[in-house]
C-alpha cells in the first residue's frame, strides 16, 4: 500500500500498512480522495490536523470567517464542480456553527465531508471545554456520521465518508475525531482496501420499468418532463442525455429550482421553472398533463401546491435514486429507482431501438395549449423609468454578462425567485441556491467556494440586503484569497419575501420585516478592502454593472430597487397549480420590448 | 392503540443493522424526527461474530406511512435489511412480561389460578406478592395484565415484541 513513503510516516510491522499519526492519516486520506481544497476554521480540538496541514503543501486550506461560511463555501464548491466539498472545524462551537451548512447540504443533496475535532476520548461525556455531542447534533442533518475512537479505524472512516457522501443520493457526512486520536499512531489504509459493510446504493434501473416508461411516453397525448436537482447530481452526462431525450420526443420540459441548467433555457421546449413562483405555462402543463415524467425531483410542497389537487389526471413516472422519495408526497404509477444518467441512457436506447414515436397530432394540440399559456407572459412586470425594478436589474445583469462563463449563487428571498425566473441557464452546475432549507446567508460563502474552483469565471451572488448580512464576514475571506466574487444586492430595504407574505396574507402588517439601520454597503466593501458600487436609477445601472464586471476584486454592489415589488406569478400555499395569482400590470399594455427596456 | 382511524394498521418491522455506536439512536431518531409511532421496540446483538443486531419495531400507520417508514429505514447507512412481517409473510410474534401482583386472601388465590390458565410462571413469591413471567403474543400479555389489575397489579415490565418468520428461511 505504501506508495511514496513520505514525511514522518514509517512502515508498520504489518506488511502493506503504514503507521502515522491520526492527523497525518486525515491528510493522507484526503489527498488519496483527490481533495485539493478545504474550507475550515481552526481551534483547540483540531490543532493536530492543522499542524499536519502546515507540513503539507498540496492541499489548499481556505480560512473562512465563520464555520457556517466554510460549510456553504464547500457546498458551492461541490455544486459547481460535481466533486465533494470538504470542511474542517473544531469541536463544540466550531461544529455547531457548521450545522446550518450540513442541514442545507442534506436537503439539497450536496456531497460534503466535514471533519470535526472532538475533545479527547477520556473527556467525552464530561462536559469538557468545547465539548458537544457533534454526532448526536448532526445525526438528523447528515447522510451519515461517526465518531472515530481508534486511529486504526480513521482512514477507513474517511474513505467511507467520501464514498457515502458522493454516491447514491449525495449528502453531507461528518467524521468526528477526538484530539488524542489525531495524535496517536495508527495504520493507514488506502481507499481500495476499504469496502463498506452495508452501504450499497442501487443505481441500475429495472429495465422492465424503463420499457414500460418508454411505452407510456409514446402513448402520451399531453406529456411533460418535470426534472430536478437529481439530474445535476447525476453529472454532465445526465444533462446531455436529458437534452437528447427531450429533443427526440418533442415533449415540453420544466424543472424545479434545484434543476435549473440541466436543460438549456434558450430552447423552445423549455417552459421555465415550475412551482410556487413558476411560470403559468409550466404549472398549467403540470396540472393538465396526462403523463408526468418526473426525473430526479421529489414533489416538494413548493412544487406541488395543494397535493390533493396536484395534476389530477396524469399518470406519473418517477425516477429517483432514493427509494424513500417514491410515493412520499404524491403517489406515482411507475417508480424507477436508479441513477438518472443510467436510466436516461436506457430510456433513449429503448426509445430508439423500439422505434418509438411521440403521438405527433396530439402533441401539436398540447403545444397549442401551452403556447396559449405562454402568451400570458406571466413573468412580465410593470417597468419604470425612475426606479430600478428588481426584474429589470436581473435582466440587465444577464444581458451584460451572457458572453462570459457565469456562475450564479443566491441568498434566499424575492431576489432568489427573480433570479430563478429570469436568469437563463444553459448549462448545469452554474446555479447554486439554497432550495430545500432556504438558508439566508448561503450565497456569499457559496460564491467563494465556486470561485475557488473556477478561478477565471465570473461568479455572482444575487443577494438581498437582509440575507447578505448573515454571512457578510466572508467578504474578508474573499479579500484574503483574491476571490473576485460579485455580490449583487437587490436592496429593497425589506425582507422582501416576508413583506410580500405579510402584504398578501397578514393584512399588510409589516411586523419586523423592514431592514432598519442598513450599513452603507459601499463603505463596508471598502472597509474590507473590496470595491463598493451603487446604482440608484435605471440610467446608471448598465455602466455600474460593467464596472463591476471589469474590476478584478470582490465587489459589493448596492443595487437600490423598488421596495414594494412582489414576486409573481404565485401559487399561494394551499392552492392548486391552476390557481395562480398573476402580477397586476399597468392597465395600458406595454410591448415586450417596452417591458424589457423601460 | 385504542382509537385508530380505519386506515391505520399495526406493523411489525424487523431491521438487521451493523452493531455500531449510535445505530439505535439513528433508528429511533428517524421515528421521532418524522413523527412515526413506536408501540414497542426491542434490540439486541444477534450475531456476535458478524456484529449485527436486530431491532424489532412495532409501529402503526396508514399504508402510505408504513411504506415511508420502511423506505426511510432502508436509507440509513448501517442497515442491512428491513422486513415488514405484517406484509411480506406473517411472522411469529412473542413478547415476555414480568408482572408483579401484591395482595392476600381471595385475590391472591385468583391471581395464581389465572396465571396457571395463562401458563405464566411464578418466579418470585412472598407472603404478600407474586412475580409472574408470561410469554406470548402481545394480545395475550395485554389480556393477562388487564386481568391482574383488579387483583393487585403493582408493576409491569415488558420486553416488547420479538418476531421471526415461519418456515426454513432467514430474514
Ligand atoms: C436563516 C433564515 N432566517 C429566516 C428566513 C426567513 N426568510 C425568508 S426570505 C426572508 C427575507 C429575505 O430578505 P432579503 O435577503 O432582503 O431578500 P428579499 O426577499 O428582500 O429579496 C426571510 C427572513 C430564512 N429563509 N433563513
Ligand atoms: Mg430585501
Amino acid at each position: 500500500m505504501d506508495r511514496d513513503g513520505s514525511g514522518m510516516a514509517t512502515i508498520g510491522s504489518k506488511a502493506g500498512t503504514m503507521q502515522m499519526s491520526g492527523a497525518e492519516i486525515v491528510i493522507r486520506a484526503l489527498k488519496e480522495q483527490g481533495v485539493k481544497h478545504i474550507f475550515g476554521y481552526p481551534g483547540g480540538a483540531v490543532l493536530p490536523i492543522y499542524d499536519a496541514l502546515f507540513a503539507d503543501d498540496e492541499i489548499i486550506h481556505v480560512l473562512c470567517r465563520h464555520e457556517q461560511g466554510a460549510a456553504h463555501a464547500a457546498e458551492g464548491y461541490a455544486r459547481s464542480t460535481g466533486r465533494p466539498g470538504v470542511v474542517l472545524v473544531t469541536s463544540g462551537p466550531g461544529a455547531t456553527n457548521a450545522v446550518t451548512g450540513l442541514a442545507d447540504a442534506m436537503m439539497d443533496s450536496i456531497p460534503l465531508v466535514m471533519i470535526s475535532g472532538q475533545v479527547a476520548t477520556h473527556l467525552i461525556g464530561n462536559d469538557a471545554f468545547q465539548e458537544c455531542d457533534t454526532v448526536g447534533i448532526t445525526r438528523p442533518c447528515t447522510k451519515h456520521n461517526c465518531l472515530v475512537k481508534d486511529p486504526n479505524e480513521l482512514a477507513r472512516a474517511i474513505h467511507e465518508a467520501f464514498q457515502i457522501a458522493t454516491t447514491g443520493r449525495p449528502g453531507p457526512v461528518v467524521v468526528d475525531i477526538p484530539k488524542d486520536v489525531q495524535f496517536k499512531q495508527g495504520a493507514y489504509v488506502s481507499p481500495d482496501a476499504v469496502r463498506h459493510r452495508t452501504y450499497r446504493p442501487k443505481t441500475d434501473p429495472d429495465l422492465s420499468a424503463i420499457v414500460k416508461a418508454v411505452e407510456m411516453m409514446a402513448a402520451a397525448k399531453k406529456p411533460v418532463f418535470y426534472t430536478g436537482g437529481g439530474i445535476i447530481n447525476a453529472g454532465l452526462e445526465a444533462s446531455r442525455l436529458l437534452r437528447e431525450l427531450v429533443k427526440l420526443t418533442g415533449f415540453p420540459i420544466t424543472s424545479t429550482l434545484m434543476g435549473l441548467g440541466a436543460y438549456p433555457a434558450s430552447d423552445p421546449q423549455w417552459l421555465g421553472m415550475l412551482g410556487m413562483h413558476g411560470t403559468v405555462e409550466a404549472n398549467n402543463a403540470m396540472h393538465d398533463c396526462d403523463l408526468m415524467i418526473c426525473l430526479g425531483a421529489r414533489f416538494d410542497d413548493r412544487v406541488t401546491g395543494r397535493v390533493d389537487a396536484f395534476s389530477p389526471n396524469s399518470v406519473k413516472i418517477h425516477l429517483d435514486i432514493d427509494a424513500s422519495q417514491i410515493n412520499k408526497n404524491v403517489r406515482v404509477d411507475l417508480p424507477i429507482v436508479a441513477d438518472a444518467a443510467k436510466a436516461l441512457k436506457e430510456m433513449l436506447h429503448f426509445w430508439k431501438t423500439q422505434k418509438r414515436k411521440a403521438d405527433a397530432p396530439a402533441l401539436a394540440e398540447w403545444w397549442k395549449a401551452i403556447e396559449s399559456w405562454r402568451a400570458v407572459k406571466s413573468l412580465a412586470y410593470r417597468p419604470s423609468k425612475s426606479v430600478i425594478k428588481p426584474q429589470y436589474a436581473i435582466d440587465r445583469l444577464y444581458e451584460l454578462t451572457k458572453t462570459k462563463e457565469v456562475y450564479i449563487t443566491t441568498e434566499v428571498g424575492q431576489h432568489q425567485m427573480w433570479a430563478a425566473q429570469r436568469f437563463p441557464f444553459e448549462h448545469p452546475n452554474r446555479w447554486m441556491t439554497s432550495g430545500g432549507l432556504g438558508t439566508m446567508g448561503y450565497g456569499l460563502p457559496a460564491a467563494l467556494g465556486v470561485q475557488m474552483a473556477h478561478k477565471d469565471a465570473l461568479v455572482i451572488d444575487i443577494a438581498g440586503e437582509a440575507s447578505v448580512q448573515m454571512t457578510m464576514q466572508e467578504m474578508s475571506t474573499a479579500a484574503q484569497y483574491d476571490l473576485p466574487i460579485k455580490i449583487f444586492i437587490l436592496n429593497n430595504q425589506y425582507m422582501g419575501m416576508v413583506r410580500q407574505w405579510q402584504q398578501l396574507l397578514h393584512g399588510g402588517r409589516y411586523s419586523h420585516s423592514y431592514s432598519e439601520a442598513l450599513p452603507d454597503f459601499v463603505r463596508l466593501a471598502e472597509a474590507y478592502g473590496c470595491v463598493g458600487l451603487r446604482a440608484e436609477t435605471p440610467d446608471e445601472l448598465d455602466a455600474k454593472i460593467l464596472e463591476m464586471i471589469s474590476v478584478n476584486k470582490p465587489v459589493l454592489f448596492d443595487c437600490r430597487v423598488d421596495p414594494k415589488e412582489n414576486v409573481y406569478p404565485m401559487i399561494p400555499s394551499g392552492a392548486a397549480h391552476n390557481e395562480m395569482i398573476l402580477a397586476e400590470l399597468s392597465d395600458t399594455e406595454v410591448s415586450d420590448e417596452g417591458k424589457m427596456l423601460l | 392503540m385504542q382509537q385508530k382511524t380505519p386506515q391505520t394498521q399495526r406493523h411489525t418491522i424487523a431491521i438487521l443493522v451493523d452493531n455500531e455506536a449510535g445505530v439505535l439512536a439513528r433508528v429511533v431518531g428517524l421515528f421521532s424526527g418524522r413523527g412515526y409511532n413506536i408501540e414497542s421496540l426491542t434490540v439486541a446483538e444477534v450475531d456476535h461474530i458478524a456484529r449485527t443486531s436486530r431491532i424489532t419495531v412495532v409501529t402503526s400507520g396508514t399504508p402510505e406511512v408504513i411504506e415511508q417508514i420502511e423506505a426511510q429505514i432502508g436509507r440509513l447507512v448501517p442497515v442491512h435489511r428491513v422486513v415488514n412481517w405484517t406484509v411480506s409473510k406473517p411472522g411469529i410474534e412473542r413478547e415476555m412480561a414480568l408482572v408483579k401482583v401484591a395482595g392476600t386472601g381471595d385475590k391472591r388465590v385468583e391471581a395464581l389460578r389465572l396465571s396457571e390458565a395463562f401458563r405464566a410462571r411464578v418466579i418470585d413469591t412472598t407472603h404478600t406478592s407474586f412475580v409472574f413471567e408470561i410469554t406470548g403474543a402481545p394480545s395475550k400479555v395485554d389480556a393477562f395484565i388487564d386481568l391482574m389489575r383488579p387483583l393487585g397489579l403493582v408493576d409491569v415490565s415488558r420486553t416488547g415484541v420479538a418476531a421471526i418468520s415461519r418456515g426454513p428461511e432467514a430474514m
